[in-house]
């Protein structure tokens, strides 16, 4: 395992030695100490590397992350994980906001409470919470699954098209085209594999699930007046 | 975009730090606002029946020693005051609206930037740094302070235009947004008898509580009634004589990060501003829920009161 601290090398320099393992895997563990929340840490990653980030991390740590496993021990700012493609990432503690914005793959587990927006235009990427999420979770969401251990603030899944969403707690309110959907074996199923693969002890059946009506999908003449 | 940063002291053996606690986090916050910088302390408190003025003038070769002289022969009150670069404080039992009037008459280039019996405010032009070093934060102690630091958006670069604000006494508040309404508000304000000295939005958040507290409410009140009058973007630390509170707007537009230990609270625009915080691995960090008022007063110290809609 390679150490590197960020009180001794920038920010640019410890990514580009990341990004250099692309050409050649010869060093697979690292742990990054001293991050004092600088921004835009692991972004970028593109092979089987195991990062461990020892502190609080800025905005859009480990954005854009494919195959690459991230654990952050400490809180993410705004934008953990955006546009991740394939691998994981952990948050020990809890995550800003837009916390897996636009992902379209892999899994994003927030140990603690995730913010406002949390999966916003989510595209296929699974997202497991353990505690609350805020405002306007998944929003826009078109592929993938949001698992909330916790409670969901409001406009949960507003203008969701078609990915599935999974919460514990109360719901404060429902989003424009969100409802409430019935929990079959296959739903049940796949919410232990989510549970398991983010190591969250909980049992499925205490789930509630959401998902989108297909209500605003088309055009629909009914509507002609409001236009 | 700007920057916000607030330090509130549980623990009073750390008051002696508080500027140097403090400084590192309002220069980290240099890149969200590099125009101008300026911040509120509380401590060094007067005794019943006094008041402290911070003044502030750009001339550096300004008579503050004749300046003081015929405040104390006009007002006939005695003034204790000490002079920090551009700025002095005066403590004295001479009442507020004697000092506001002798210096309009008298010396009209001369700010007045707070009154109160704990608050002095200062702020300036420049980088952040500049601003801190100029006023020696680093050495300063208290038992809160804000911060801010700007970039621009609603009114010009100058002094004026800089945080922390303040309309009322020992009152101020630092804003990270832009609201919409200000002007509408600012109307209604004056009516009520505010006095406002820019044409700045964040001046208009900062009358609003000030004028709401006058008439009895607590700073909690004040907040909540702010979320349904105040529209905009907005992320405010507001700093009372012995309390210091945070709020955002519903949307929850501008950032926010709050941390707290038994020795502290303290708030900031984004985590880097509390990295080198004493204790601060072992803190609960979290971020404000929009719409959420948080206040801590040292009437109820280390405890908390938390209200939202």
């Amino acid at each position: 395992m390679r150490t590197i601290s960020l009180s001794e090398t920038s920010v640019r320099e410890v990514n580009r030695q990341l990004h250099d393992q692309t050409a050649e895997l010869a060093e697979a563990q690292w742990r990054i100490t001293d991050p004092e929340g600088r921004h835009a840490l692991a972004c970028g990653l593109d092979q089987t590397l195991e990062v461990e980030i020892d502190g609080h991390a800025g905005y859009y740590c480990a954005g854009m992350n494919q195959k690459a496993r991230v654990t952050i021990n400490g809180m993410a700012g705004v934008g953990v994980a955006e546009n991740m493609m394939s691998g994981q990432v952990r948050v020990k503690g809890n995550a800003s906001q837009s916390a897996g914005a636009t992902a379209h793959g892999g899994l994003l587990v927030v140990e603690g409470d995730a913010s406002a927006r949390c999966g916003i235009s989510m595209k296929g990427v699974d997202i497991v919470v353990g505690g609350s999420v805020g405002h306007l979770s998944a929003f826009m969401g078109q592929a993938g699954r949001l698992v909330v251990c916790g409670d969901a603030g409001e406009a949960l899944g507003d203008s969701i098209y078609e990915a599935r969403l999974y919460v514990r707690g109360s719901v404060k309110s429902l989003g424009a085209d969100c409802v409430e959907k019935a929990m079959r074996d296959e739903h049940l199923a796949e919410l232990r594999d989510l549970l398991d693969a983010a190591g969250i002890d909980a049992r499925a059946e205490d789930f509630r699930r959401y998902g989108s009506a297909r209500e605003l999908y088309n055009f629909k003449v009914d509507n002609a007046d409001e236009y | 975009m700007c920057g916000i940063v607030g330090l509130y002291l549980k623990d009073p053996a750390l008051e002696p730090r508080l500027g140097a606690l403090f400084e590192p986090m309002l220069v980290s916050m240099a890149d969200r606002g590099p125009d101008s910088a300026g911040f509120a302390v509380y401590g060094d408190e007067v005794g019943d029946g006094m008041l402290k003025f911070t003044l502030q003038n750009a001339d550096p070769a300004l008579d503050w020693d004749a300046l003081v002289a015929g405040l104390t022969r006009d007002l006939d009150a005695a003034i204790d005051w000490f002079r920090n670069a551009s700025a002095v404080v005066l403590k004295t039992r001479a009442a507020e609206a004697d000092v506001r009037n002798w210096l309009a008459d008298n010396a009209p280039d001369t700010r007045l930037m707070s009154v109160g019996r704990s608050i002095e405010i200062l702020k300036g032009v420049g980088h952040p740094k500049l601003v801190a070093d100029r006023f020696s934060l680093a050495q300063m102690h208290g038992s809160h302070i804000i911060g801010h630091t700007r970039m621009a958006t609603e009114s010009g670069v100058s002094m004026e235009g800089s945080h922390p604000f303040t309309t009322g006494e020992d009152l101020c508040l630092v804003h990270n947004g832009s609201l919409s309404n200000h002007n509408r508000l600012r109307l209604t304000l004056e009516r009520a008898g505010i006095r406002f000295q820019t044409d700045n939005d964040s001046e208009v958040a900062a009358a609003y509580l000030s004028e709401r507290m006058s008439r009895g409410e607590t700073l909690t009140e004040a907040l909540e009634a702010a979320i349904d009058d105040l529209d905009g973007f907005f992320t405010f630390t507001i700093g009372t004589r012995d309390g210091f509170a945070v709020l955002r707007d519903p949307i929850a537009c501008k950032p926010a990060v709050l941390a707290e230990t038994d020795a502290f609270v303290a708030m900031a625009s984004e985590y880097r501003a509390l990295a080198k915080l004493p204790g601060i691995a072992h803190a609960r960090v979290w971020e404000p829920e929009p719409g959420r008022v948080y206040v801590w007063e040292h009437s109820t110290r280390a405890s908390m009161q938390e209200t939202g809609t």
